[in-house]
């Protein structure tokens, strides 16, 4: 199945001199190939072993009523009002945290590509948001920033009430009143400094002697900004937000802890590992599991011709 | 704000001696912005360790008291004082399943990408691009067969399986990034030791392995962080002798009346290997979560 991903690529010309004899050929493929096969019968097997389930009528409830199903499965993933919502829920998801976490990192990027006073300090604070493992990081913020009564935000809310001695501070419950922009502020918490840290590689791969030619005919740094850096950032930009995408289009952490999957929140991860995990329905679990693949050979595709450019401006360079 | 950004790189310093007096005022205010952001981002960590070191009660106010009398209650909670239920095996398998899985990582890996680099096969190029799209799909669609499978060999809940997932799981970034750093090395370099009658043995070992080794220290690191971080696979394929840090942690998803503290002291002292590796690979770590594609 990933194969249609990468094939669909345009490989970078191969510089191997050709006119190698079978056996020295297969002499520098040898250590390639533990890699290889390990990873082929541990990542590929299962997927196809989920296309041939997708097709089955299989409950581990009902476990004599196995069999062949035909497209049932996919029938029901396409009909089920539940699951149509988990496929729109992932998508805004999705959406919402590549866009924003990308605004704020491609900011602080431009920022921390400055010089002042305690820059690394402030790389390293704003790296430390992505180092946190995710469950903890999500427990934290269900726990020790949404709660209603003490939570930071509330906590916060009454400080500042106390300070100007009024009285009844508001103490929504934020979990409850905004599940999904809750889950997402969490997420954008944590990938924002992936996508910074991204787009500072960038900024700092630019060419200087353009930079310094622009400056010298007089350039003003909007017309630079505009002409040099957001040009050269667009891979940059398209990198992470594709990377972006993959990782949080996966996101199972952050739903199971902070809502659970209720409230609307359930994405598609959470949704495959509800149907298999507490239906047992094993056919169905795979057809979505089948329709998810499929979704993602389409972003892969994309994320694929993404790197294989910088890939190839890489070597060309070399 | 972007006035002074497109000044960079800073590195060279014919730049940074024409900077005006005018970039300098906008470079103060970048300054300031920085450190509102930066301090922004870093409250919620800042906020987790410090109501760490808090007594439940303390933790638990509505207004938060920042001052409140530090304690290790909260520590001592989470290793089981109170409840009798150590989190030490767990945390113990997760070493098991990072450790373990990452040198089988740099085991494979390494000669992958020296196949790929330095003696490339024919076609190198699609071999990459195979290793990196495995890492596209979403690994829940392949849950379900694992499973079975686990449970039909005898493997559930047992935490070699997991061993072998997370080596499936970061070999494709180990590849990318070892390529990446062993095309670093210069051919002639190669050439030379091979015609003064150097082994292979010898060069890898003489040139190669000196030159990589801060390259495969932090793909090392980053292969930990991603095997320390899962959760999913370890939720479904173990149960109570397997389970990893992360597993434990889910047992605090619903809340139980005053354990903010434990929660938080729970969250930073698993948290806290990642945030040792991760700065120790932070140079390094841009080019890891990019899969190698960025330096």
């Amino acid at each position: 199945m990933t194969t249609t991903a990468a094939t669909s690529v345009t490989a970078p010309t191969s510089k191997v001199p050709t006119g190698h004899s079978a056996r020295s050929q297969w002499k520098r493929r040898a250590p390639l190939l533990p890699a290889l096969i390990f990873l082929i019968i541990v990542t590929q097997l299962p997927f196809v072993a989920t296309l041939v389930i997708s097709f089955m009528r299989w409950n581990a409830l009902d476990p004599n009523n196995k069999g062949f199903a035909g497209i049932d499965n996919y029938r029901t993933v396409f009909t089920d009002p539940t699951l149509r919502s988990s496929v729109i829920t992932t998508v805004v998801l999705t959406v919402t945290v590549v866009l924003v976490s990308l605004a704020i990192g491609f900011a602080v990027a431009l920022l921390l590509n400055q010089s002042f006073i305690g820059r690394g300090i402030v790389r390293t604070m704003m790296i430390a948001p992505f180092l946190i493992v995710p469950v903890a990081a999500a427990l934290l913020f269900k726990h020790g920033i949404y709660n209603p009564t003490y939570g930071l935000l509330n906590g916060s809310i009454t400080s500042l009430w106390d300070l100007f001695g009024a009285k009844n501070p508001p103490q929504p419950d934020w979990i409850d009143s905004h599940p999904k922009i809750m889950v997402e502020a969490e997420l954008i918490w944590q990938w924002t400094p992936f996508m910074m840290l991204i787009l500072l590689a960038g900024l700092q791969s630019r060419d200087g002697e353009i930079m310094e030619a622009a400056l010298v005919d007089g350039a003003n740094p909007w017309q630079m900004f505009r002409n040099i850096t957001l040009p050269h950032m667009r891979q940059y930009l398209e990198l992470g937000g594709l990377l972006g995408s993959i990782f949080i289009v996966q996101n199972f952490d952050s739903v199971f802890t902070i809502t659970s999957g209720g409230l609307g929140t359930a994405n598609l991860p959470y949704t495959i590992y509800q149907t298999f995990f507490s239906a047992h329905d094993y056919g169905l679990a795979s057809a979505q599991g089948v329709v998810v693949v499929a979704g993602s050979i389409v972003i892969a595709t994309f994320a694929l011709r993404v790197v294989s450019s910088l890939f190839v401006e890489e070597e060309a360079g070399r | 704000m972007t006035a002074s950004a497109t000044v960079a790189p800073s590195r060279s310093t014919t730049t940074r001696k024409r900077k005006s007096s005018g970039v300098r005022a906008s470079s103060l205010s970048a300054g300031l912005a920085s450190w509102l952001i930066g301090i922004i981002f870093f409250i919620p960590v800042a906020w987790m360790v410090l109501t760490s070191f808090h007594s439940e009660s303390d933790a638990g106010t509505n207004p938060p008291k920042f001052g409140a009398p530090l304690t290790l209650d909260g520590y001592r909670e989470f290793f089981g004082s109170g409840t009798g239920q150590s989190p030490w095996p767990a945390l113990i398998n997760s070493a098991t399943a990072s450790v373990v899985s990452t040198l089988l990582v740099l085991g494979l890996s390494i000669p992958a990408a020296y196949a790929l680099s330095i003696k490339p096969v024919r076609k190198w190029t699609d071999v990459m691009f195979f290793f990196l799209s495995t890492k596209l799909l979403p690994p829940v669609a392949g849950l379900l067969p694992l499973y079975l499978f686990a449970q039909n060999v005898g493997l559930l809940d047992n935490i070699w399986l997991l061993v072998v997932l997370y080596t499936s799981m970061n070999l494709p970034i180990a590849v990318w990034m070892m390529r990446s750093f062993l095309v670093e090395i210069p051919p002639a370099i190669l050439e030379a030791a091979a015609i003064d009658g150097a082994g292979l043995i010898n060069i890898m070992r003489k040139i190669i392995a000196p030159i990589a080794l801060p390259g495969i220290a932090a793909t090392a690191l980053i292969c930990f962080i991603f095997s320390w971080n899962e959760m999913l696979f370890a939720r479904v394929l173990t149960g109570v002798l397997a389970e990893t840090g992360p597993v434990f942690l889910t047992s605090f998803v619903t809340s139980q009346g005053l354990f903010l503290a434990k929660v938080c002291a729970a969250a930073t002292a698993v948290s806290l290997p990642v945030l040792i590796a991760g700065f120790a690979a932070q140079d390094k770590l841009v080019q890891g979560l990019s899969l190698g594609a960025v330096k």
